[in-house]
């Protein structure tokens, strides 16, 4: 389908509307079995090998929670510090779809495990931002449909679909915002933070690997604009599985845009789901969420409800990690970095990496060195995220444990890295294969500087009129001719030396 | 000899299996020779698995020579109504939607019975995913009332009940969603129990409506019902709903019945479950059979459980309500009938809709409608939202009338068995012979249905025995007693008196 979609310029549209964002994130659980089956989770598995009778939705068959997964939904609703109710139900979705192998979700309705929370986020430049969660409730994912045929593997004109119920059961908890209003011209920037947020959230907790390229975290974004922010809510739109950090950013941007097109020009936005399309940064409409949608919701009744005992829920309460917040703050006072040299690191999730190279024996300093210089260049340029670069923390301080002893210099350091990095080894192993040490032996050098010196012979005369500026050039031949591997320092010790002694 | 067999109960034939007096194989193969003889007529049966029967009774055979100690009813072959799901054997829940369906899986009260070794004979027929009180419903042709085969046998459970009254089977399992096991044993002149809502696991059964389904025994004694009921009871982890703690000592409570002495047991009658609308063939058995249990000792009184007329009404909404999203996954997508369209494109939502409108039948579709109608948005409050108000009153009622007395009792039915066909037209006709089992699964509460004699048209009437929940050992000892000093009245069981079927065969 392709819409020609009029856009007012980004700064003019928040200048003239006021912005109320809400967002919905999933994420999947990383429990070994599936919500209400004992077929297990693996990710990427041959299609439709990881079902029961239960997953399959076969006549019969009823569900079982999973205990492990209630306790991940109620971890997850304490860290955003929401109430945890003391009894709640599953309720049934009921709607036709083959990748739903009852046709309807066992999901939560009216009685959410977990309600009226909130997060406090920090947005790039520090500013806060106190996000007000409206409830955390678990459900259970679909299947995965793949239409062939069709252009795109889009289901329109597609000869037939396949279904794989492998992901049809999976443990997910749904946290919804309560509409974020009053952040202006920093609503994409705030949907992007918190979205990240949740994410480094799940994986402190440890419930989820909550890799967003596997779509164990997904959000669907809900954009509004409203004349001025006493006005009434707008109608919203709400894009769908949106599942990167930057695309989130992206389409609630191209949604204040075209929102602010559509009611500059008279007319009123339509309420519905909007698709994101990840080449463009652009959206197009979905299906029309009319009031005509009725998912005949009712309590399941072939569970029992939930009932968490106060005892249970304070004892997760001690499972807590520290809040992101604070343990950064924790970090940054031991590390002893400036706010923006913080900053930096948080924004590029260096965080965790910093602190495993620290603790492998790296200096604070030399890690974040490391980090956030040569490495955060090589995944720039590869477009990757710091974390999927071939090189481990505990390589990282090993690589600096050898230029603290003196046997690398930097630039030879850097060569070394190379080398972890294109998979030859440990950075012990890279330095023996490609003979990459700091030659260390005087002898050598003064033959070296010998040399040098003898092929500039007025450079001698300068440096003994005081002159030291020439130094550096015998350096840097002394460097050529070991290719690299001298320590320069020791260099220009030897060459002070030679030219007082000469 | 064969014949012979069949008449037993089934505490009589494990007694004979266990002393050695005859073999599993034979009794396995006289019921399945009974079956061919009059199943012809009686159509009980859908499916006969002669072959895993007898492999079963010869395996049981082996064992019990080889001196394995063997669960009491090993042996003792059993028919399992065909909502419930068994792994290799058709189960098509008498829909067309099924048709050719092979389970890959057991459901756990089918587990239970191959593990304590009972032959299963096989599946029996029922009114379509057990809607119907007739077995009219059923997608593959009529069961017919042993004792008059021109009558239904009552439904949904009409082919076990056929089966136990025909000497097919000595045991069978039913389901009871509102009166399913007990209304059929009632017009077929069997015994038959609801246990209370968790006793018997509900993994495998096709669920019609979850909050209201239970599985149960249906025999010719109250004794096996008590044994069946024994061995399939009990938890299980793969349903929410089952209870936690184990079924009481039914044996023994049916056992302490059978001596014929309820002193201090405390009946009472429920006031809203007689009268009006009752057969008077129907009342007068009623009344006698309450001299017989004052005779025995019990004080009999009259409770009033005040919101019972309002239980049919609340029923038609809750059923409808679950079976509509229970009977969802029945959509041509991944097991039983697929229909294409052939005039069009053969998109899954028409695929899903072509196969549903040919592979359910008309009560389904009705049930169906009803129950989307009820929980849409606008309308769960007045239909779901206050049938569940009234569910809760139910309850009440039945806790009050606990508080007062051990037991409560009525006719299990308003009346014996109707003609084949007449019925049939009239939903809310049909509907009302639920009348007095119904509240019985809306409150989860145990009951059991015992025959207590011939209306004036020579057929059988039940007598209905309802406890608290987990006390599904008093409706045992209820029974039991009734049973006993009745059949020492009548001079032997009830069944004893139903006509002679002709054993060749022809339709009718």
């Amino acid at each position: 389908m392709t819409v020609t979609t009029d856009l007012v310029p980004f700064d003019e549209a928040v200048r003239r509307y006021d912005p109320v964002i809400g967002i919905e994130v999933h994420v999947e659980l990383g429990t070994a079995s599936k919500m209400f089956d004992g077929a297990p989770t693996e990710f990427g598995a041959e299609p439709n090998s990881q079902v029961t009778p239960v997953s399959l939705g076969l006549p019969g068959v009823l569900p079982a929670l999973n205990g492990k997964a209630v306790e991940s939904a109620i971890r997850i609703g304490l860290a955003l510090n929401c109430e945890i109710a003391e009894l709640c139900r599953f309720a049934r979705k009921n709607y036709f779809y083959p990748d739903v192998p009852k046709n309807f979700q066992t999901s939560q309705y009216d009685e959410p495990i977990a309600f009226d929370g909130y997060v406090e986020l920090e947005l790039e430049d520090g500013t806060p931002v106190r996000v007000e969660i409206e409830r955390a409730h678990m459900e259970e994912d679909a299947g995965k449909n793949t239409h062939v045929g069709g252009a795109g593997g889009r289901i329109h004109g597609a000869e037939y679909s396949l279904v794989d119920y492998n992901r049809a059961g999976v443990p997910l908890v749904e946290i919804v915002t309560k509409p974020i209003t009053g952040v202006g011209a920093r609503a994409p920037e705030v949907a992007a933070t918190y979205v990240r947020h949740l994410r480094d959230l799940f994986r402190a907790l440890g419930v989820s690997e909550a890799r967003m390229e596997r779509g164990n975290v997904r959000a669907d974004v809900n954009v509004s604009l409203r004349p001025s922010p006493d006005a009434p809510l707008g109608t919203r739109t709400e894009t769908k599985n949106v599942n990167s950090f930057r695309s989130v950013e992206r389409a609630v941007r191209f949604e204040i845009a075209r929102q602010a097109a559509v009611l500059d020009s008279g007319a009123t936005v339509v309420q519905e789901t909007r698709h994101f399309h990840e080449d463009s940064g652009t959206t197009s409409s979905g299906r029309i969420k009319s009031d005509a949608e009725d998912y005949r919701y009712f309590p399941e009744p072939d569970l029992v409800p939930v009932a968490p005992s106060r005892e249970w829920v304070e004892e997760l309460r001690t499972t807590l990690p520290e809040v992101p917040a604070v343990r950064r703050r924790r970090l940054q006072q031991g590390w002893g970095f400036t706010d923006p040299e913080m900053r930096d690191v948080v924004n590029a999730g260096a965080v965790e990496l910093i602190e495993a190279t620290v603790e492998a024996g790296a200096s604070p300093a030399a890690a974040r060195k490391w980090w956030m210089g040569e490495l955060a260049r090589t995944a720039k340029a590869d477009e990757v995220d710091l974390e999927s670069l071939a090189i481990t923390p505990a390589q990282i301080a090993e690589l600096q444990g050898l230029v603290d002893a003196g046997r690398l210099n930097d630039k030879l350091a850097r060569q070394v890295l190379a080398g972890v990095l294109a998979g030859e080894g440990s950075p012990e192993e890279v330095v023996t294969a490609r003979g990459l040490e700091v030659v260390s032996d005087d002898g050598a050098l003064e033959t070296a500087v010998d040399a040098a010196l003898a092929a500039q012979p007025d450079v001698v005369a300068k440096i003994r009129s005081g002159n030291l500026g020439p130094v550096g050039a015998i350096i840097g031949a002394v460097m050529k001719a070991t290719r690299g591997q001298a320590d320069a320092g020791r260099v220009r010790e030897i060459v002070l030396q030679r030219v007082e002694q000469g | 000899m064969s014949e012979d067999l069949t008449r037993r109960t089934a505490a009589e034939l494990a007694r004979a299996l266990a002393a050695g007096e005859v073999s599993s194989v034979e009794v396995t193969q006289a019921h399945l020779d009974r079956i061919a003889a009059v199943d012809g007529p009686v159509h009980a049966f859908l499916h006969v698995s002669d072959e895993e029967a007898l492999a079963t009774a010869r395996d049981v055979d082996r064992r019990r020579a080889a001196g394995e100690d063997l669960h009491p009813l090993a042996g003792v072959p059993v028919a399992v109504k065909d909502v419930v799901v068994t792994e290799g054997t058709p189960t098509t829940a008498g829909s067309r939607i099924l048709q050719g369906w092979v389970p890959p899986y057991d459901a756990t009260l089918v587990s239970r019975l191959k593990a304590a070794r009972l032959p299963i004979l096989g599946k029996t027929n029922m009114d379509e995913f057990a809607m119907g009180s007739s077995t009219e419903h059923s997608a593959y042709g009529d069961t017919h009332n042993p004792w008059d085969l021109t009558r239904i046998p009552g439904g949904s459970g009409g082919g076990s009940a056929a089966a136990v009254g025909a000497y097919e089977a000595p045991l069978a399992i039913g389901t009871d969603t509102g009166g399913s096991i007990r209304q059929p044993a009632a017009v077929t002149g069997t015994v038959g129990v609801k246990p209370t809502y968790g006793s018997v696991s509900r993994y495998g059964l096709i669920a019609l409506a979850s909050s209201l389904d239970q599985a149960g025994p249906v025999t010719r004694s109250v004794l096996d019902a008590a044994l069946l009921h024994e061995l399939i009871g009990g938890h299980d982890p793969r349903d929410a709903t089952s209870l936690p703690e184990p079924v009481p000592p039914l044996v023994a409570a049916a056992r302490q019945g059978l001596t014929g002495d309820l002193s201090g047991v405390r009946i009472g009658v429920v006031t809203e479950l007689n009268g009006e609308g009752y057969q008077p063939g129907v009342r007068a058995r009623f009344d006698e059979a309450l001299d017989v249990l004052r005779g025995a000792g019990a004080q009999v009184t009259e409770v009033s459980c005040p919101h019972f007329g309002y239980a049919l009404a609340a029923y038609y909404l809750i059923l409808p309500s679950e079976a509509s999203s229970n009977l969802a996954k029945f959509d041509g997508m991944r097991f039983g009938l697929r229909v294409v369209p052939q005039d069009g494109p053969p998109t899954a939502e028409r695929v899903m809709a072509a196969t549903r409108g040919a592979g359910f039948g008309d009560e389904v579709k009705r049930r169906i409608i009803l129950g989307t109608y009820a929980l849409s948005a606008g309308y769960y409050d007045a239909y779901y939202g206050s049938a569940q108000k009234v569910r809760t009153l139910i309850q009440r009622d039945f806790a009050a009338a606990f508080d007062q007395v051990d037991v409560l009792v009525s006719p299990t039915t308003p009346t014996t068995a109707f003609k084949l066909g007449e019925k049939l037209d009239d939903p809310l006709a049909m509907y009302l012979n639920d009348v007095a089992t119904i509240p019985a699964n809306l409150a989860g509460v145990p009951g059991l249905s015992v025959p207590s004699g011939l209306s004036d048209d020579g057929l059988p009437v039940g007598f209905q025995v309802l406890a608290p929940a987990r006390a599904d050992d008093r409706v045992y000892r209820v029974g039991a007693a009734l049973e006993a000093l009745l059949e020492a009245s009548w001079g032997g069981p009830l069944l004893a008196r139903a006509p002679e079927l002709t054993t060749e065969g022809s339709a009718r």
